[in-house]
């Protein structure tokens, strides 16, 4: 199958480390094809950063005459969602005549633990501090526990938080001590 | 309800009754009436109280607060998405027709997330109260019996960890900020605390799917959140009020669809346009 217009993005430090199996398995034609059409579709508010690389495509399978590819959400009520269906829906009817079926998982809900290393380090070279690792759902004590975040702009450490929400839902308000530079950081979710 | 008084229309009854692809696997072999109330009441909390925190749109006190609450009450609206979904799956009625058809008597949230606004500290109050209750319940419901519950759940809590940070974060700054702010967020706690009781009334309808491991038990939330909520209070200087007489008790609140007169203005205003325009489009 051709995909026209994409990049070749089959490098392996890409790979979520959720890969999903079907990808991994990536012995059917249709659905290896598709994966790599998909590492083309970014998120639209992260242009940077595939669907792919940041653990929301959750599986891929063609079967007879059909092709159904499997979502998540970051966010419940994450607006680009709509977005990002049509744009895989666009993806994939590129590359086939097949009905494109999206279906909608919610477990086990997304986590910013499935964010790929290489999709890290794209956002930290976008300006957007990625989220820390570690175990966001712990039980801690509330609030003013100041995390380790650092400036994606001159990579100092002395950062500090000035609002829990920034620009999309997936993101935070912080400041550079340092450089003064404000930043997004990616919530660890 | 509607069902419930006899009153089926026509074309509710011939909408087709699946349409969402979430997890579609949850079977529901027996449609019940009290499934469908305690999915309403789940989806109608994050519903009208992102209604209200979207009307601080423009008017927070800061802007980071302006795009805090009205993420907040992002998070809250996709959760009343899928919640409303699932009941849409149950009764055959859309998201939609859920949200903007229901008179004020047919919603099911709690009485505490319907009040108005207020001052900023009367909006941190309803929202530390509601959240430290809501994260409970959420953890509890990921164990429901019912897949879909427990997935939703799942799902919403994550965002709802986050939330009760921030509120209890705000509660601390302003119980121990100045002596204004210290002020208004004792007096926010102390009028707003005749809703909380309502929180861990358990109706006989609710106690048969606690029963059946499906709802969680609400009751038994409150040794947990009076816990959580007096360590906050104590870090934020102020004082617990004594518990006396609650609204919304004694199976006559949120729940059964018996609301304070906020909610019937707020849904007015929510509801307008398409309630003018019914075929509106975006």
């Amino acid at each position: 199958m051709r995909v026209p217009g994409l990049p070749d993005l089959t490098d392996a430090a890409g790979t979520p480390r959720t890969a999903p199996e079907s990808e991994a398995r990536g012995h059917h034609g249709g659905a290896a094809a598709i994966w790599r059409a998909l590492r083309g579709v970014v998120d639209p508010e992260i242009p940077v950063v595939s669907v792919v690389e940041l653990g929301i495509v959750r599986d891929v399978a063609c079967t007879d005459g059909e092709c159904i590819v499997t979502l998540t959400p970051t966010y419940s009520g994450c607006p680009a969602t709509r977005v990002i269906e049509s744009d895989v829906r666009a993806a994939v009817g590129r590359l086939t005549d097949a009905p494109v079926r999206i279906v909608t998982v919610l477990s086990p809900p997304w986590s910013s633990g499935w964010i790929a290393p290489e999709a890290r380090r794209k956002l930290a070279a976008f300006g957007i501090a990625p989220p820390r690792h570690g175990a966001p759902n712990a039980a801690r004590p509330i609030a003013f526990a100041r995390a380790e975040i650092r400036c994606p702009n001159c990579g100092s450490r002395r950062t500090e938080e000035l609002a829990r929400f920034g620009s999309t839902a997936c993101k935070a308000q912080h400041r550079c001590q340092d450089c003064l530079e404000p930043f997004d950081y990616f919530k660890p979710h | 309800m509607g069902r419930n008084d006899g009153s089926v229309s026509k074309d509710r009854a011939s909408q087709p009754a699946s349409r969402a692809q979430v997890d579609g696997a949850s079977a529901i072999p027996h449609p019940s009436p009290a499934i469908l109330n305690y999915v309403l009441h789940l989806a109608d909390n994050g519903l009208v109280l992102a209604q209200r925190l979207g009307e601080w749109v423009g008017k927070g006190p800061v802007l980071e607060e302006d795009i805090a609450s009205t993420n907040v009450g992002l998070d809250l609206l996709g959760q009343a998405r899928l919640w409303l979904a699932y009941a849409g799956d149950i009764d055959g009625r859309g998201e939609d027709e859920l949200a903007y058809f229901r008179e004020s008597a047919d919603y099911r949230n709690l009485l505490l997330v319907e009040q108005p606004n207020g001052n900023y500290a009367d909006t941190i109050a309803r929202q530390y109260l509601f959240d430290q209750w809501h994260v409970l319940l959420l953890a509890e419901l990921t164990a429901s019996g019912d897949a879909r519950i427990a997935a939703i759940a799942a799902k919403a809590l994550t965002e709802v960890r986050y939330h009760v940070e921030r509120s209890s974060g705000w509660l601390i700054r302003l119980g121990d900020g100045t002596e204004l702010s210290h002020a208004r967020m004792q007096a926010a706690i102390d009028a707003s605390w005749m809703y909380t009781g309502e929180m861990f009334a358990v109706d006989a309808a609710e106690r048969c799917l606690v029963d059946a491991g499906i709802a969680a038990d609400a009751a038994a939330l409150h040794a947990p959140w009076i816990a959580a909520v007096q360590s906050v209070f104590a870090e934020a200087t102020l004082a617990v009020p004594a518990d006396t007489w609650s609204q919304g008790n004694g199976g006559r609140g949120g729940k059964q669809g018996v609301h304070t007169e906020h909610l019937s203005r707020m849904l007015a205003e929510m509801q307008v346009l398409p309630r003018t325009y019914p075929d509106a489009r975006w």
